[in-house]
């Protein structure tokens, strides 16, 4: 997994509140058994004039000529809510977005970041109006830098923002680790606890298919 | 760093979450995350090849995959009659890579043509997959309807599958706790649909944020496992990690006999041990919110997302009246569904009537909308499509003469799938058709490009499928509620 350590780059405000999975990465636009070539869907429905169209829609944030190269993106409550689909991170990663400023997230889409190099930051609306407020006079010059050591956010113009993550998730980011390698120097503890378990509840790693008596349908 | 046996029964007061969350910890990890044990993995094919492949690539084996099950739900066609060939262009893909790595991993898989096959959700308690006490995870959001069972369930993402499948543990956090009592009972006409709805919008979507919830109180325990399932299915729409229900007399008469199910001696040893899956008395929760059952009424949505809900008889609110991040939000919430501001829902005409999804598609909400569309005709140019959950229920439909309701009124009956839940499987009702929908997400484009859904009981589904326009269905005698036996014979004769 990719390390994230400092990141500066363009951000982008799309201060919307609820901005789901199926906004980042519409369903149609999952068409492989693959990771890869999700980064095109990337808000496809908001971003090209027609679905499953690539004519860009000019009026959309990423389309506009001063937020090219966006890195970071800004925005509301509850981003990435909704559907479990990991694409929408694989798209965002593909895109280029390194870290995401949002007032929270949903709790799915937050470890998929996690797992993915992708950082996501938790401010105050007031901190990210604040910072959406100096981006948006000067996209390009106007870049915001992320440093995960000391867990801030800074602006040239002056911006500060401290924010938290858990120690866990920001050792893996910080390092890059890959979690199954990472448990996996738990196996003996693992398959300890799965003995106690058997033991304790022995129903539990049984499978009773074709030996229970088939059961009628009940609602 | 040795493994701590699971144990039974805690000094101090407990909550139901807590129980489950110790009886699964295999370690606290330095950071702060917990090594929790997984029981039981789903997958399907949209996201079950992909983690499978990924996983395979990267050289980790499947380390028990007697306990993980696959089943086509996502993209699979649920015409009548289909195979593998799906609407959506590249769906077929997706079935066979599925097929073939579940097939090479061991997994056990619930295949297309599979009688058995049906929406993880409705299959894994239908089945006795998920069970009371149990950890089950899926690469699917609503895994966190199983909760309803007294499972820890909760939906991950495909990375988080994979490690799912190499090692049986999740590295997670610990949530806080939250309990939601809903005190007295539901009026008669009002689901646990509408209750979830209720919920969502007095506390915003993201108000369980960070929270395992908890359903409790005299209105919950008087559900049945179906209407539970219901309610903890739309926990991740009030962005919970995930809801729960303590299992009870009804959970245990539920899973009786059931194909995954303990049987004979195991059975007791089983129930006994589930009978201790409850919030002891004095336990504290994080959060407390207590609501009272009587004042929930039918409850439709305007908007575009699940906190964007009033009662059927109310208006879509102004945007003015919103704080400003929320007006904006709002007001383009208006815009994609085409409605103005104070719009009276009653007076909506509606273009379409859907009732499936891993929310509302088992044999319960199949009874209730055929016990309001028997003898009745959906509106002229109303376009309406059943799809039952699983085969089994809609098998056990056949067999109780339902589908017969819903064809003589007007609706499609279809084979079992996600359906037009979603557009994955390419299937839609058009650009600006509104839609009043038994499913689970509003969103933009959820339902297909420029569709406008409207999230409903199936009640209300099949009441405004009748009516051509938003619609609460008027609680008659008739009316099969799922109070009991009784009623249901009475309902649908």
């Amino acid at each position: 997994m990719k390390a994230f350590t400092t990141h500066t780059g363009v951000a982008a405000p799309l201060l919307r509140r609820n901005i789901d999975t199926d906004a980042i990465i519409p369903s149609r636009e999952m068409k492989r058994v693959s990771k890869l070539g999700l980064g095109e869907g990337l808000f496809a429905a908001w971003r090209y004039t027609m679905p499953g169209g690539r004519e860009a829609n000019p009026a959309f944030v990423l389309n506009q000529p001063a937020y090219a190269n966006t890195s970071i993106v800004l925005s509301g409550e509850n981003f990435g809510c909704g559907s479990s689909r990991e694409h929408a991170v694989w798209a965002l990663v593909e895109y280029g977005i390194r870290a995401i400023i949002a007032e929270s997230f949903g709790a799915i889409f937050h470890t998929n970041c996690i797992r993915n190099g992708v950082l996501p930051v938790v401010l105050p609306a007031r901190d990210i109006r604040a910072l959406a407020d100096f981006v948006q006079q000067d996209p390009q010059r106007h870049c915001l830098t992320i440093d995960l050591e000391q867990m801030q956010v800074t602006g040239e113009g002056g911006q500060h923002c401290v924010f938290s993550l858990d120690e866990g998730a920001r050792e893996m980011l910080l390092q890059g680790l890959d979690p199954i390698a990472q448990t996996l120097q738990d196996r003996e503890a693992i398959a300890q606890f799965e003995q106690a378990r058997a033991t304790a509840h022995p129903w539990a790693f049984r499978d009773y298919a074709g030996s229970a008596v088939s059961a009628e349908f009940k609602p | 760093m040795s493994a701590v046996a699971p144990v039974a029964g805690a000094a101090s007061p407990t909550t139901l979450f807590d129980k489950l969350w110790q009886a699964h910890e295999v370690r606290l990890l330095p950071g702060g995350d917990s090594l929790i044990y997984i029981d039981r993995i789903f997958l399907h094919e949209r996201t079950g090849s992909i983690a499978l492949q990924s996983l395979e690539s990267a050289g980790y084996p499947v380390r028990d995959p007697q306990r993980v099950f696959c089943t086509m739900d996502h993209i699979v066609d649920t015409f009548p009659g289909r195979g593998d060939k799906t609407l959506m262009p590249s769906g077929t893909d997706f079935i066979v890579a599925t097929r073939a790595a579940a097939n090479k991993s061991g997994v056990q898989l619930f295949d297309v043509d599979h009688p058995d096959q049906g929406i993880a959700h409705v299959i894994s308690p239908e089945q006795g997959i998920a069970l009371p006490g149990l950890t089950l995870v899926c690469p699917d959001s609503h895994t966190c309807s199983l909760g309803a069972v007294g499972a820890l369930a909760w939906g991950i993402g495909s990375s988080e599958a994979e490690h799912a499948l190499a090692t049986n543990t999740l590295r997670v956090r610990k949530p806080r706790t939250m309990r939601v009592t809903v005190r007295g009972q539901l009026k008669p006409g009002v689901t646990a649909k509408d209750l979830i709805l209720h919920l969502i919008s007095a506390y915003g979507a993201d108000g369980g944020s960070g929270y395992a919830v908890e359903f409790a109180g005299s209105a919950i325990e008087a559900l049945g496992v179906e209407a539970r399932l219901t309610l903890c299915n739309m926990a991740v729409e009030f962005s919970a990690f995930t809801g729960l229900i303590a299992p009870d007399a009804i959970t245990e008469a539920y899973f009786k006999g059931r194909d995954h199910a303990p049987s004979a001696d195991d059975w007791d040893q089983a129930a006994d041990y589930w009978r201790s899956l409850r919030s002891d008395v004095d336990a504290v929760f994080d959060r407390e919110i207590i609501l009272d059952a009587d004042a929930i009424q039918p409850m439709v949505t305007w908007g575009t997302s699940p906190e964007h809900a009033v009662p059927v008889s109310g208006c879509a609110p102004d945007p003015h009246n919103f704080p400003s991040a929320g007006a904006e939000s709002a007001q383009k919430a208006l815009d994609y569904q085409g409605i103005a501001p104070g719009q009276v829902m009653a007076e909506l005409a509606i273009d379409a009537a859907f009732i499936g999804s891993c929310t509302n598609s088992r044999i319960s909400d199949l009874r209730l909308a055929a016990s309001i569309l028997r003898g009745k005709k959906i509106a002229p140019g109303v376009a309406g499509v059943v799809v039952p959950g699983s085969r089994r229920v809609k098998r056990q439909a056949e067999a109780e003469g339902l589908h017969k309701i819903f064809i003589e009124s007007g609706f499609e009956w279809r084979d079992s799938g996600c359906s037009m839940c979603f557009y994955a499987g390419g299937e839609t009702f058009g650009p600006g058709k509104r839609v009043v929908s038994s499913t689970n997400r509003n969103f933009e484009g959820r339902q297909g490009p420029g569709t406008r859904t409207h999230l409903a009981s199936p009640a209300t589904v099949a009441a405004s499928a009748i009516a051509g326009c938003i619609r609460a269905a008027v609680p008659e005698e008739n009316m099969y509620t799922g109070a009991d036996a009784a009623a249901l014979q009475e309902a649908i004769g």
